[in-house]
């Protein structure tokens, strides 16, 4: 860690946090260097929110240090507050507010003044498509509108830092994509960002590097790539109504592993196109009939089989699919 | 320092516009608070006006008791306004907004300065409302400018007072329908007090406790200040009692507000 580059990232080192025995963050550290994303990846209770909490100074750590933006969050929390936004899990807008208004009172407490207030009220109203409705009660605003409006009233001082506590739980895929569209912009514009989310697509969309966190410790952490590395990659999975067919599949395809209870054959594969005609290809030649396919990427509950060794963590807050691994629901 | 304290100011102004915002946009609760004491003093007035007044002395009516009543009235007022400060202290603690407001620098205190300031708007144009009813049926006051100027200031320190403990009840409220609920013992204490009927009149252990309660003392300083009658030695309980629950609510309602959050599992 250089104390140059850190300086304006979030650096935080041993946070330990309990409520009463319970232990919600047990030593755990990040470095988000300048102007990068990093997403902290976990399941529900993984101790993700409390981080957030603890940096944007909202709650103490038992103990740990931390810097966000240059500025220590124990001893100079005003300095952090004037540098950071934070947009949290529920949404912090002002229900009995108009849109506009709410982003003026933001604006009016950033002490902007009022020309340079009005401008830049204006200029996010345009930017978040929130222009027709500016002057709307949000009682008539959409889950995707306040997810906006709420991520445009943390913007409106022009943060340095943003934290964003699972920016795109509960939205639809469109409004989903608006806003990782915005995350990147304000990245490429040289915001720090750390964000949760309980999605790896969304973190490996989004981000430079990904802390996986359960129940309060990392348990693994690095670029995107890095983590797939490690996780057992895209395979497909060949369902057979024979036990002898499964056989014959398997003998053909030496790097497959074999379900006998369930018949079914797990074949390592990225799942393109090409790749699937050459699979189908041999097996038809080899006059093996599969009764069904199935395409399967790696999710979530594949990076915590694979970092936690399979002893991980239940309620993940998504429909099982029919191809999550065995093991991984346990 | 001084930046610190125009921010400070600056924070209040803008928290202050914000609540005044609200109360024009809830105008249910407003026009409730607002319209409850009026509906009160119309029933005091004309279904018990005329037996009420009959008990104040020899050929007195319901337009004595009519003058009798008002600075109880005054009172009510205040008592029926802080249930709004405190559901609308309650709803904002509730809201994600307050964490927005915690994550960003400004004026602690501004957040609270601007319920306050907003609910004593509130309470005075609700007692004005209630005035100029009872002016016009029929309540006449002997008070001259400054009777008047000191008998709105006692009301407005106390309501002020009120006013803290109504934003420490809601702050200590887990919820906005109980923040609705406890202001309710203001209303009891309220009648009784001096309010309606001369403590004189009261069983005895029921006129101790009215006596010395803070509601007897004030309503009786204003009661001496607009519609003369019995001296003003009141005052002097009248001010301990509004400036005592003033410091205790005030203190209490920051320690409150300073707390939450810190100690509530995510």
């Amino acid at each position: 860690m250089t104390a140059g580059s850190a300086s304006s990232g979030i650096v935080a080192q041993g946070v330990r946090k309990s409520y009463g025995e319970h232990l919600v963050l047990d030593d755990v550290s990040l470095d988000v260097q300048e102007g990068t994303i990093s997403a902290l990846l976990g399941p529900n209770g993984a101790g993700k929110t409390t981080m957030v909490r603890i940096l944007s100074t909202l709650i103490p750590a038992d103990s740990g240090s931390m810097r966000v933006a240059g500025h220590d969050v124990v001893t100079d929390a005003d300095a952090v507050r004037a540098s950071i936004g934070v947009t949290g899990q529920f949404s912090a807008v002002d229900n009995l507010l108009t849109g506009a208004e709410n982003l003026q009172l933001m604006a009016d407490l950033r002490h902007l003044g009022r020309e340079a207030g009005r401008r830049r009220v204006a200029e996010l109203l345009a930017q978040f498509e929130l222009t027709d409705a500016a002057h709307k009660s949000l009682a008539t605003y959409s889950g995707g509108m306040r997810r906006r409006l709420d991520l445009a009233m943390t913007l409106v001082g022009e943060p340095r830092v943003i934290f964003l506590d699972e920016p795109t739980t509960g939205l639809d895929p469109r409004s989903r994509r608006t806003m990782w569209r915005i995350i990147r912009e304000l990245a490429a514009g040289g915001v720090t960002i750390l964000l949760t989310t309980q999605y790896l697509d969304e973190a490996d969309q989004l981000a430079d590097r990904i802390a996986v966190l359960d129940e309060g410790r990392v348990v693994a952490e690095g670029a995107p790539t890095e983590l797939k590395g490690r996780i057992p990659g895209s395979h497909v999975r060949l369902h057979f109504s024979d036990p002898s067919l499964l056989r014959s599949a398997s003998e053909l395809l030496p790097a497959a592993v074999p379900d006998p209870d369930q018949l079914v054959l797990q074949v390592p594969d990225d799942g393109t196109v090409d790749s699937l005609r050459i699979l189908l290809d041999e097996l038809y030649e080899a006059r093996i009939t599969v009764e069904r396919l199935t395409v399967h990427t790696p999710d979530l509950d594949d990076v915590f089989f694979a970092v936690t060794g399979g002893h991980a963590t239940g309620q993940l807050d998504r429909d099982p699919s029919p191809a999550s691994p065995q093991g991984a629901q346990q | 320092m001084t930046t610190t304290l125009a921010h400070t100011l600056s924070d209040s102004w803008v928290m202050l516009r914000r609540n005044l915002k609200h109360q024009l946009r809830y105008p249910s609760i407003t026009l409730m608070l607002i319209g409850i004491p009026v509906v009160i003093l119309l029933l005091f007035v004309y279904v018990f006006g005329g037996q009420l007044g009959a008990g104040l002395g020899p050929h007195q009516g319901r337009g004595a008791y009519l003058d009798y009543v008002v600075p109880g009235l005054l009172l009510l007022t205040v008592a029926s306004a802080i249930q709004g400060t405190s559901i609308m202290v309650a709803m904002d603690m509730t809201g994600g907004i307050i964490d927005r407001f915690r994550t960003m620098a400004i004026a602690r205190s501004a957040v609270l300065t601007g319920h306050v300031l907003g609910s004593l708007i509130q309470t005075l144009a609700a007692m004005a409302v209630l005035i100029a009813v009872a002016f016009a049926l029929g309540f006449r006051s002997t008070a001259g400018p400054l009777q008047w100027l000191a008998a709105i200031a006692i009301l407005a320190l106390f309501a002020l007072a009120l006013i803290w403990l109504a934003v420490a009840l809601g702050l200590a409220a887990k919820s906005v329908e109980t923040a609705s609920n406890t202001p309710m013992i203001m209303f009891l204490l309220m009648f009784l007090s001096s309010g309606f009927v001369a403590t004189a009149t009261m069983p005895v252990g029921l006129r101790q406790f009215a006596e010395y309660q803070p509601f007897t003392p004030v309503t009786d300083t204003v009661r001496a200040l607009l519609t003369g009658g019995t001296s003003s030695d009141h005052a002097i309980g009248a001010l301990a009692w509004s400036v005592g629950i003033a410091v205790v609510a005030y203190l209490w309602a920051i320690r409150l507000y300073n707390r939450r959050h810190a100690a509530e599992p995510s």
